[in-house]
């Protein structure tokens, strides 16, 4: 069954046409990951899913039922905000029962529901404090836990990762990860991080200005990707973009080569000069000039190349992708 | 660590330029303070003396206080002051989470008009005032007062709190929104607690020009039994005669609420409670 269906979804603010013409199916129990540039429209889509804000036309289905005029709090949604949103004045405990309590649940209930969450986030300890004696994780984890116990049909997070620092952000990651599992719940995702997406999303959508640019499995889109806009935004290092015809067939178009597709070889069809080199212990990242186009190399292991070194590379079978001057993959 | 900060003689020239900046606030102050314990002579030939036993003298008070009418005077002034404030927050606050958290039509001439306000001084309305007051039967009454200073305080309170609010975090308000919190638990519960310092400040930027006013009791509510402390303090001031005792005993009273209501006020003004509330 369909968990979410957004048709032609359009949103404005004034004159600003921020979201243009949106068409996205989720399926319950999935894990879809919004995912694009700054300021592309992700958190205008994801409040206009929870109606915090209205659309400007087009349809939003939530478990089939349309919900375009429902007020946010009867969708059966629940949202993680970035900037965690604890309520200053209640302790974590209250902040968790609150939504329960507006919809008038029973006292037990509540009690349960707020014992379940705060197990499965190791928050029993906290119930009683209050958000401003937290660390940054803490809260994150009672903002994710004001989610759960609402048990909704439609979890919503908005970059709930990126107010942590990296370590935390991994393992907050792994949790989340977890937690769909465990509840198997469907949950969306929004995120300018392709890492995030890549690692959580069972279903990407690629968004850029408001557009969706193409819609599927982590390795659909990597393998796949339908233009060069999403070739270059997943993946990283990023895909490296020439000028075809420095191959010399004479091609006018763009060629795409991933980092890792690149190998060295003597007779390789590619003459650069490397112009900077990161040794990782597991890979070598090599930044090297191509007849002026900056090119990335990944080599797997460890080797010894200097700066000012001429190499020659090679592009593994299969693995160019072409677009023309429009940016759309040329098969 | 800030370098500027860290060094002694700088911060020796910013303490000696407050301490000096509090001297100077605090001179006329306790020039009446001391003075309306002298007698009368005294005041005149010494004003810059300490009261001692040969020139101490409560007869400034006494006469305040056998002038009867005197606490009533000062229950006035006290209701006004607090009645206006009540009032300008609450509404102030209202029309600024109105003006600043909902898209509306005209939000931003609204926002304008308002802010007219802070421009054009009440006084020159006095006239229209009065006869408005005249024509509702509010004359020679407290609320006559409170109206008015309500809406001369309004303007620059929709004006602060509206900035204020705009930095309120929109993730808390929609959090609100989605747990089913109605807009007045929202405003109430999330964002007035939030811009509790903006409120202290409101409130004492109105409180000291109410308290003080002579112009609006003196032609809105000359009554006897709702003159305020200020308009009841110029019975001792005469064109000839001017008894400086009772004046100073009044002005030294007069001070003391406002005393305490800016303690108040100016806790909450200090007293930082966002922190933890986002981020
Ligand atoms: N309330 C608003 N009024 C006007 N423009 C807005 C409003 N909210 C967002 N926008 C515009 O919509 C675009 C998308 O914003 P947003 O959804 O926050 O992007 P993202 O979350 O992808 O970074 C931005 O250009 C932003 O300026
Ligand atoms: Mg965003």
């Amino acid at each position: 069954m369909t968990a979410l269906t957004l048709t032609n979804v359009n949103k404005s603010f004034g004159t600003v046409h921020v979201l243009k013409d949106i068409n996205i199916e989720v399926n319950e129990g999935e894990f879809v990951v919004f995912v694009g540039p700054s300021g592309c429209g992700k958190s205008t889509l994801l409040r206009t899913i929870a109606g915090l804000e209205d659309v400007t036309s087009g349809e939003l289905r939530i478990a089939g039922e349309v919900v375009n005029q429902t007020p946010p709090s009867k969708r059966g949604i629940a949202m993680v905000f970035q900037s965690y949103a604890l309520y200053p004045h209640l302790n974590v405990r209250n902040n968790m029962a609150l939504a329960l309590k507006q919809a008038k649940e029973s006292k037990e209930t509540i009690e349960a529901r707020v014992a379940e969450a705060s197990r499965m986030l190791s928050l029993t300890d906290y119930l009683d404090r209050f958000p401003s004696e937290l660390s940054g994780g803490q809260r994150q984890r009672v903002a994710i836990g004001r989610a759960i116990v609402r048990h909704p049909k439609l979890f919503l997070f908005d970059e709930p990762l990126s107010n942590l620092d990296a370590a935390l952000r991994m393992n907050t990651r792994l949790e989340i990860a977890n937690l769909h599992q465990q509840l198997g719940a469907t949950m969306i995702y929004v995120t300018h991080d392709q890492t995030e997406a890549m690692t959580l999303a069972d279903k990407i959508v690629v968004l850029r200005d408001g557009r969706v640019e193409q819609i599927g499995s982590p390795m659909e889109l990597y393998n796949n990707p339908a233009n060069q806009f999403v070739a270059g935004f997943l993946g990283s290092p990023a895909m490296n973009f020439l000028p075809a015809n420095l191959l010399q067939d004479g091609n006018p178009n763009t060629l795409g080569v991933r980092p890792e597709d690149l190998f060295l070889s003597e007779d390789g069809l590619l003459q650069v000069t490397s112009k900077h080199v990161e040794h990782l212990g597991g890979d070598t990242n090599v930044i090297a000039d191509c007849h002026g186009h900056q090119i990335t190399l990944r080599l797997f292991g460890q080797h010894a190349i200097d700066a000012g070194q001429s190499l020659r590379l090679g592009i593994a079978e299969g693995k160019s992708y072409y677009f023309d001057a429009a940016g759309a993959r040329l098969s | 660590m800030n370098s500027a900060r860290a060094n002694p003689i700088n911060t020796f020239a910013m303490h000696g330029a407050l301490i000096l900046y509090t001297l100077i606030a605090l001179f006329p102050v306790f020039v009446i303070l001391i003075n309306s314990f002298k007698t009368r002579k005294m005041i005149f030939r010494e004003p810059l003396a300490l009261p001692d036993a040969e020139s101490f003298s409560m007869v400034g008070y006494q006469t305040v206080m056998k002038q009867g009418d005197f606490f009533l005077y000062f229950q006035n002034s006290f209701l006004v002051t607090v009645g206006s404030l009540t009032l300008i927050l609450l509404f102030g606050a209202m029309a600024a989470f109105a003006l600043s958290e909902y898209r509306f039509r005209g939000n931003m001439l609204m926002g304008l008009y308002l802010a007219l306000g802070i421009m054009i001084p009440i006084r020159i309305g006095t006239v229209a005032i009065l006869e408005m007051m005249v024509s509702t039967g509010l004359v020679n009454t407290l609320w006559a007062l409170i109206l008015v200073y309500t809406a001369q305080g309004l303007p620059l309170a929709v004006f602060i709190l509206s900035e204020f609010m705009r930095q309120v975090s929109d993730d808390l308000k929609n959090a609100g929104r989605i747990d089913g919190l109605s807009e007045y638990t929202i405003f109430f519960k999330l964002v007035l607690p939030l811009v509790r310092p903006a409120m202290a400040t409101v409130a004492v930027f109105n409180m000291i020009p109410i308290w003080n006013d002579l112009w609006f009791p003196l032609i809105l509510a000359p009554a006897e039994e709702t003159k305020t402390l200020t308009l009841g303090s110029q019975v001792f001031i005469g064109q000839f005669v001017t008894d400086w005792n009772a004046v100073l005993s009044a002005l030294s009273l007069a001070i003391l609420p406002v005393l305490v209501l800016y303690t108040i006020f100016s806790r909450q003004l200090i007293r930082g409670i966002t922190s933890g509330a986002v981020k």
